[in-house]
């Protein structure tokens, strides 16, 4: 008990959601450590899908003027930034499924710290597991065409859309609870930016299905991601956020984080009921 | 006189859907005690748990722990209590070091006085060898030993244990107990759930039996036992010997027997203290009755539910409910 009684005393009261968010986010790069597997199987995704789509699909598609392989890679990032959803979504749903957030929630720790610590370790590994992705799409033949600071902007944008979709993964598995269903749902969410511009240009969509893909905010952010890295123009007469992409990325980003910050924090403190 | 209660509940409601999971339950715990809260699954106990561990907002009632509102004082509440059981559980991807330090950080340990207080606990509960491995390698017993280490960060004042030896081999389990006295040896409050009537004898107390949502009964183990009292059952050599025997018993017991042709058994309830198997054997043996096996054991506790709570005549009672205990 001395030893116990010795640690009370080395306690510090300053429980604050920053110091506690840290706590939070090495225990996430802990569980990467621990089981590397999982990251390079996501890292890996959308390698496979570049080359496939690349190869495959790329010689049937005749792209006026440029090469489909260097419009797919900005794609690319982009739907790799909007996943943020699914695998926010699944590890908050894992974490509630085990009890794992219910520990969390008895011990008098700052509420924000939960979700925090989830996303800021996710973005971290995003920065580091978009460079295979990058890597790959310079030997095939994509560039960086534009200035330095611009692609520098590129990346920022790129890490800022995806701090915001694992925001909004957070909260829905906040609420789902259960991690067999976010599982499910996760592996659903693959038709996101397949209803957008990631990795086919949406000019000669039908009427109806064009406006939801100019609509979706992954066009914006992967036509951000073109004209920031100098790869392609964005089309003029598309709805306003593809047609103003680093605006409409900005724009989307901070509406996903206004909404979706709060919703997240409140869940997480109230639980599943 | 005047005491203090380290967990007191009045009138506690929660619903989920349609099922009712606790109907106005009062519970008081005195600063020091160890209380066992006994009922079957779906009584309504991890519910309760979960309201005084301020996981679950009750729908109606009020409840204090270590003298903070749960719902207003939750915060308070946090900083007073360790919790253990199914409903806090470690990350099964973490080692048991790198959980215990996480959570050491969280309750605001720092640096060296994390490590140190992280490791002192696995030497406590024999983790030290496997400290390292996932948590997820673990046995259920080394499991649960590290679910209450991670409950004893803190010196808690309330110590809450859901099931804390549920599934366990009896050698873990008496590790759990171990621990549990000791902690309270040191005046550490606890309350513990169980399904378990040999349990709350061993380590309560006080006990309170939960039915339904309500608290059914409450006293220590000595008088719940008394009130419950044994069951005595004898098996016969063939069925004609079975209403000789159960005159004899219902003379011994006071108690209604309950014949059952098929197995050939009379058993009746015997609140009795002084009563012996030796003397049901002499007894039934002067009555002539042909004794093939006889037995004076503590009652299940579905026998103590069908004692001591009002589901005594099984007709109007509905069945247990499953709920999301």
């Amino acid at each position: 008990m001395t030893q116990a009684r010795e640690a009370t005393a080395a306690r510090t009261v300053t429980s604050t959601p920053l110091a506690d968010g840290c706590a939070v986010l090495g225990r996430h790069l802990q569980r990467i450590k621990a089981a590397p597997g999982v990251l390079i199987l996501t890292q890996t995704m959308p390698i496979t899908m570049l080359l496939f789509f690349g190869y495959v699909f790329g010689s049937a598609l005749a792209m006026p003027g440029q090469e489909y392989r260097a419009f797919l890679v900005p794609g690319l990032l982009a739907a790799t930034a909007a996943n943020g959803i699914m695998t926010g979504m699944f590890q908050s749903a894992q974490d509630c499924h085990r009890g794992v957030m219910d520990r969390f929630r008895t011990l008098p720790m700052s509420r924000t710290a939960v979700p925090l610590g989830q996303t800021a370790a996710d973005l971290l590994t995003t920065a580091i597991g978009m460079v295979p992705l990058i890597l790959v799409g310079l030997a095939v033949g994509w560039r960086i065409e534009g200035g330095p600071s611009a692609a520098l902007g590129g990346f920022g944008l790129l890490l800022l859309f995806r701090f915001a979709t694992s925001w909004l993964g957070c909260w829905l598995g906040l609420l789902i609870r259960n991690e067999e269903a976010a599982g499910q749902l996760g592996s659903a969410t693959f038709i996101l930016p397949l209803l957008s511009s990631a990795y086919i240009p949406t000019d000669n969509l039908p009427g109806l299905l064009r406006t939801v893909a100019e609509w979706n905010p992954i066009s914006a952010m992967a036509a951000a991601t073109r004209d920031l890295f100098g790869n392609a123009a964005p089309s003029a007469d598309a709805a306003w956020p593809a047609a103003h992409p680093v605006a409409g990325t900005l724009a989307w980003s901070a509406a996903l984080l206004v909404v979706f910050v709060p919703l997240a924090v409140r869940r997480h403190a109230r639980g599943g009921e | 006189m005047t005491t203090t209660y380290a967990v007191l509940s009045e009138g506690l409601e929660k619903r989920y859907g349609d099922v009712h999971a606790l109907r106005g339950l009062d519970l008081a715990v005195a600063e020091g005690a160890v209380c066992g809260v006994l009922g079957p699954n779906g009584a309504g106990k991890t519910t309760a748990v979960r309201i005084l561990t301020t996981l679950t907002a009750p729908d109606g009632g009020s409840a204090r722990v270590a003298g903070h509102d749960v719902v207003r004082e939750a915060g308070a509440v946090r900083a007073a209590i360790g919790v253990t059981g199914q409903s806090a559980s470690v990350d099964d991807e973490l080692s048991g070091r790198q959980n215990l330090r996480l959570f050491g950080r969280l309750l605001g340990f720092r640096g060296e006085a994390v490590r140190r207080h992280a490791d002192a606990l696995l030497e406590r509960f024999e983790l030290t060898e496997a400290a390292d491995r996932p948590a997820r390698t673990y046995s259920g017993g080394m499991r649960r030993r590290l679910d209450l280490a991670a409950g004893l960060l803190t010196r808690p004042q309330v110590l809450f244990l859901d099931e804390p030896s549920t599934g366990l081999d009896p050698h873990s389990r008496n590790q759990i107990w171990a621990a549990v006295r000791e902690l309270a040896g040191r005046g550490t409050t606890v309350l513990l759930t169980t399904q378990y009537l040999e349990e709350a004898d061993q380590l309560a107390d006080d006990i309170v039996l939960i039915d339904r949502g309500r608290a059914a009964q409450r006293g220590s183990p000595a008088e719940l036992k008394a009130r419950i009292g044994s069951y005595a059952e004898v098996v016969v050599a063939h069925a004609s010997a079975l209403v000789p025997a159960a005159a004899v018993l219902d003379r011994l017991t006071g108690a209604e027997p309950v014949l059952d042709h098929e197995r050939r058994t009379v058993g009746a309830v015997a609140t009795d203290t002084t009563l012996t198997l030796p003397r049901i054997v002499r007894e039934l043996d002067a009555a002539g009755v042909p004794l093939i096996d006889a037995s004076l054991r503590p009652p299940t506790l579905d026998e103590v539910f069908l004692r001591l709570t009002d589901r005594g005549d099984g007709r109007t009672s509905p069945p247990l409910k499953e709920a999301t205990a």
